[in-house]
C-alpha cells in the first residue's frame, strides 16, 4: 500500500518538475541572465578599478558548466531530484495522516496538504529569507545563510504541525470552524515570533536592479506554487485510484 | 468518526477497520523513502555550497539555476 503511494508521489513530483522547468525557462531564466550580466559588468568594473585599465580586458572565467546546460539539463535535473524527493515525502505524510487526521477524501486531502506544504515550506520561509538571484549573496556567508534558511523551514513546519494539534484540541469545544481559525491564528503567531527572532540577512548590492530582484523572487515563488499544486492534484488523482482498488479487493 | 465529505465526488475511502493505513505497512517504506529524499535534496540544495563531499564546483554549477530558483542559498 505505502509502496504504491510512495512510487506515485515520486512520479507526481517528477511530472511537476517538467512543468516547473518549462515555467522557469519562460519566466525565471531571463531574470537569471540579467543578474549574471550585472555580476559580469560589476566584476569588469572592479577589475578596471584595480589598475588594469591599460592591460588586456579581463578574460571571463572559463565556464565549468555552460549557461545552456545550466538552463536546460541542469535545471531539469535539479527540479526533478527536488520534485521526486518532496513528492516521495509528501506521499509518506499522506499515508500517515489519511484516515488519522479527519476523514477527507484522498483528492481533497492531497490538495489541502499541498497548499499547506507550499505555505509552510516555500511561502513563509521566503518572507524571511527570499530567494536570491546570482550576484546577490556573499561566498563567505553561505554556511550561515543555509543554516538559517533550513532552520526557518524546519520551524515553520513544526509551527504548522503544532497549530493543527491546537486546532484539533479545540474542535469539540469551539466547533470546527472556530477551531480552524484558532489553528491559523496559532500558526501566524508562532511564525511572527520565529521570524522576529531569526537573524536578518541582507546582501543585496546597493546598485542591483530592483525590478530584476522582484521578478526573480516572484518567479521563484511561482516555481514552488506550481510544483506543489501539480503534486497535490496529481498525487491525489493517482492515490484515489490506488485506494479504490485496495477497497474493492478487501 | 463523522464522514462528511467536503466534495460529494471525493468521499473518504476506508482502508482498514480504523480507516487508516496500518503503521507497520508505512514504517519500512518511510525509512527507505526519507533516506532517498534526503540524499537527493542534499545534492540539489547544499553540496559544494554550504558543505562539500566532493572537490570542485561541478555539482554546484550543474544544479546552479535550480538551486537559486528553489530558494536555496547558492553562493
Amino acid at each position: 500500500m505505502t509502496r504504491d503511494l510512495l512510487i506515485r508521489g515520486m512520479i507526481a513530483g517528477i511530472v511537476a518538475a517538467f512543468i516547473v522547468t518549462m515555467f522557469a525557462r519562460l519566466v525565471a531564466e531571463p531574470q537569471v541572465d540579467l543578474a549574471i550580466a550585472f555580476e559580469a559588468s560589476r566584476d569588469q568594473a572592479a577589475h578596471r578599478h584595480a589598475g588594469h585599465a591599460m592591460a588586456m580586458p579581463a578574460a571571463p572565467e572559463p565556464e565549468l558548466v555552460s549557461r545552456d546546460t545550466q538552463k536546460g539539463v541542469g535545471l531539469l535535473t535539479a527540479t526533478a531530484l527536488y520534485g521526486a524527493a518532496v513528492g516521495g515525502i509528501f506521499s509518506l505524510v499522506f499515508a500517515v495522516i489519511y484516515g488519522r487526521v479527519g476523514t477527507l477524501g484522498p483528492r481533497s486531502l492531497s490538495l489541502l496538504m499541498a497548499i499547506g506544504a507550499f505555505i509552510a515550506i516555500a511561502l513563509v520561509p521566503a518572507i524571511k529569507y527570499p530567494a536570491t538571484p546570482p550576484a546577490v549573496g556573499q561566498h563567505e556567508t553561505v554556511v550561515f545563510r543555509t543554516l538559517t534558511y533550513f532552520a526557518m523551514i524546519a520551524l515553520s513546519v513544526v509551527a504548522m504541525v503544532l497549530a493543527i494539534k491546537v486546532g484539533r484540541a479545540f474542535a469539540n469545544k469551539a466547533g470546527p470552524f472556530n477551531a480552524m481559525l484558532i489553528a491559523a491564528g496559532a500558526y501566524v503567531a508562532i511564525v511572527i515570533a520565529v521570524q522576529f527572532a531569526l537573524p536578518a540577512i541582507n546582501e543585496v548590492p546597493a546598485d542591483f536592479p530592483a525590478v530584476v530582484l522582484w521578478r526573480f523572487r516572484i518567479a521563484s515563488l511561482g516555481v514552488q506554487a506550481i510544483l506543489w499544486v501539480v503534486i497535490g492534484i496529481g498525487f491525489g488523482a493517482t492515490a484515489d485510484r490506488v485506494l479504490r482498488k485496495r477497497l474493492s479487493s478487501r | 468518526m463523522a464522514a462528511a465529505a467536503v466534495f460529494a465526488d471525493d468521499a473518504f475511502i476506508p482502508l482498514s477497520d480504523s480507516g487508516a493505513i496500518p503503521l507497520r505497512d508505512i514504517v519500512p517504506w518511510a525509512i527507505f523513502g526519507l533516506l532517498l529524499a534526503m540524499i537527493a535534496l542534499y545534492f540539489v540544495s547544499t553540496e559544494q555550497g554550504a558543505y562539500a563531499f566532493f572537490d570542485g564546483m561541478y555539482v554546484h554549477e550543474f544544479v546552479h539555476d535550480g538551486r537559486h530558483l528553489l530558494g536555496f542559498p547558492c553562493h
